[in-house]
């Protein structure tokens, strides 16, 4: 990513939305670079879904500037549509469609020819592996493939960004993989950037080239998901799984009482490394143990970095 | 600049703005609409396509019970109305429902982010449900005709009747739908539509209130089940037959330039 001359596939300036009393977006500032994978990370109600439906041209900013591939989508927002594939939350509109109709009917009204929708449609549900499911209706599907029939559809009629509004919700393993790896490719053939909406952390930390972290509609902080966690400043992760109360009167224990995190008979400590170490060495002899029914230690996640940064939730991770 | 302060705004390299991907014209459009709407009939057929028909049969089978078969006025109403009932009840009424559960799900979200004409959606969702009410209508024609003992000589003329009844019906139960606020108000005024057409259209009108019959006159599917009615008659009068026909087509265009201004509205806030 860093040889290349990093041109802006997307430029956000000072974007604002008011629903009513609420900001939904509070001043965006946002640089996505073409041919990057680029997260939005946030909570439920951090202002994710109401930048992209901007971003699509869906949604009228109060204020601010929004410009893809050098054009100005604020002022012409009917471009956005021949700039991008949006995939949204919702299926509704091709739910009674059979998989292979609702990629072939979404390519032609990307303007394809209907040999051309009818070519790519066949290549994207063969490279995704839904050629078993093409005849079937999407509503007939589970969610996740019905989602994979959706991701399918966006992919036909070739757009130089992908807005992916949490496209692996629901989805299996299996799916997940032919998801990124039809979005890398894309990227390595054609420089196709991707904006990726997501919650999923453990996801974002694996498919992300850089990711905004959203919190009542303002970006908090914008870096690599490494450079995110290198916040938490090498902390650790302890969580201890208690297989009733916790011992308190072992001294070790009863000193963490104050200092964790509890959800229900779990104990969650964000520590350093060694007083991680002197803990576990505490909490896997004598009575502590016996009381124990499991524990992990784990390097710092996104989610760490997220608590750090003063995000005003509990936790991104579903 | 630390992590949590915000992007710097440096001089960005100048961006040549990129090609801009062709838009789909209005006609391929409509008929991709047009066409996946058709298998929707696939899925849906239960709704679509026999509820509907089933509907009126056995408003048909009722009557029987209480109108005099043979050509009369009310034979002909009752047959009329009935099979244009079957257009109401889809084309405005399950239209209406879907364009409205659509508005309400975010499923036009899907269209809007297309570079698609508007009339395009709306008019193939509009003429695949019209299209939907005709094997519907032809069937309770020609059973209706059998039970009330009225001729078979003019069926054909609902091949004109459905589409253009299916027009204004159709603008009207997408308009519904697509201003609507909720998902629920566009269910009701779609219900509302068929009833009005099934109590209005079905009922002799020399039998209505006058009151009623300027309600009657007022709603789209009259003209079409006076229309069809006409034509029961040894010797139709063609005109008559024809000028109902205009205004349904009249009623169509205005209704589908109301449904298409109202998904503008549905997709650009």
């Amino acid at each position: 990513m860093s040889e290349t001359p990093l041109l802006p596939c997307c430029s956000v300036r000072g974007l604002t939305k008011n629903h009513g009393e609420i900001r939904a977006t509070d001043g965006v500032d946002l640089e996505i670079h073409q041919g990057e994978v680029f997260g939005l990370l946030g909570p439920n109600g951090a202002g994710k879904s109401t930048l992209v439906r901007q971003l699509t041209g869906l949604l009228r900013p109060d204020a601010g500037s929004i410009e893809i591939l050098g054009h100005d989508v604020v002022r012409h927002p009917d471009r956005a549509a021949r700039l991008l594939g949006y995939l949204g939350q919702e299926s509704t509109a091709l739910d009674e469609l059979t998989v292979a109709l609702a990629a072939e009917t979404t390519g032609r009204l990307r303007g394809l020819t209907r040999a051309q929708a009818r070519a790519q449609s066949a290549e994207v549900l063969a490279e995704l592996g839904l050629e078993p499911l093409a005849a079937r209706p999407l509503a007939k599907l589970s969610g996740g493939q019905r989602r994979l029939a959706c991701f399918a559809a966006t992919l036909v009629g070739e757009r130089p960004l992908l807005v992916l509004d949490e496209p692996t919700t629901g989805m299996d393993p299996v799916a997940r993989r032919a998801v990124w790896s039809a979005v890398e490719r894309r990227r390595a053939e054609r420089g196709t950037t991707v904006l990726l909406v997501t919650h999923n952390v453990i996801e974002a930390e694996t498919v992300l080239d850089r990711v905004a972290v959203m919190d009542e509609g303002r970006v908090i902080a914008c870096d690599t998901p490494g450079g995110l966690k290198a916040l938490v400043d090498g902390n650790v992760r302890l969580d201890l799984v208690w297989r009733r109360d916790a011992p308190l009167d072992v001294p070790a224990v009863a000193l963490l009482a104050d200092r964790v995190e509890r959800t229900g008979r779990r104990w969650t400590l964000r520590t350093t490394p060694e007083e991680a170490r002197e803990l576990v060495a505490a909490v896997t002899t004598g009575p502590a143990f016996a009381a124990l029914d499991d524990f992990t230690l784990a390097t710092p996640s996104l989610e760490d970095a997220y608590l750090r940064l003063g995000g005003r939730h509990g936790g991104l991770a579903k | 600049m630390t992590l949590l302060s915000p992007p710097s705004v440096v001089a960005r390299p100048h961006v040549q703005a990129a090609p801009l991907a062709p838009v789909a014209r209005l006609l391929p459009a409509l008929a991709a609409v047009y066409r996946a709407q058709l298998a929707r009939a696939r899925v849906a057929r239960i709704p679509l396509m026999f509820v509907a028909s089933f509907q009126s049969i056995g408003i048909l089978v009722m009557m029987r019970g209480v109108v005099d078969p043979g050509d009369n006025p009310s034979a002909r109403a009752v047959v009329a109305g009935s099979s244009v009932l079957v257009v109401a009840f889809v084309a405005l009424n399950l239209l209406a429902q879907y364009f409205g559960r659509l508005r309400a799900t975010g499923g036009l979200d899907h269209y809007a982010t297309l570079p698609v004409p508007a009339a395009s959606v709306v008019l193939g969702a509009a003429g695949a449900f019209a299209s939907f009410t005709l094997p519907g209508s032809l069937v309770t024609a020609g059973i209706g005709a059998w039970l009330f003992g009225l001729s078979w000589a003019h069926l054909w003329v609902l091949l004109a009747v459905v589409p253009l009844a299916g027009a204004a019906l159709s603008g009207l139960g997408a308009a519904c739908g697509l201003l609507a606020p909720k998902q629920e108000i566009a269910t009701m005024l779609g219900q509302l539509g068929m009833s009005a057409a099934l109590l209005l259209g079905v009922l002799p009108p020399g039998h209505l209130p006058t009151a009623v019959q300027w309600l009657r006159d007022a709603l789209p599917s009259t003209y079409g089940v006076e229309a069809f009615a006409r034509t029961f008659a040894a010797r139709p009068d063609w005109a008559a037959v024809c000028a109902d026909l205009a205004v349904c087509a009249g009623v169509g265009v205005l209704s589908l330039t109301l449904a298409t201004w109202a998904y503008r509205r549905a997709t650009t806030r």
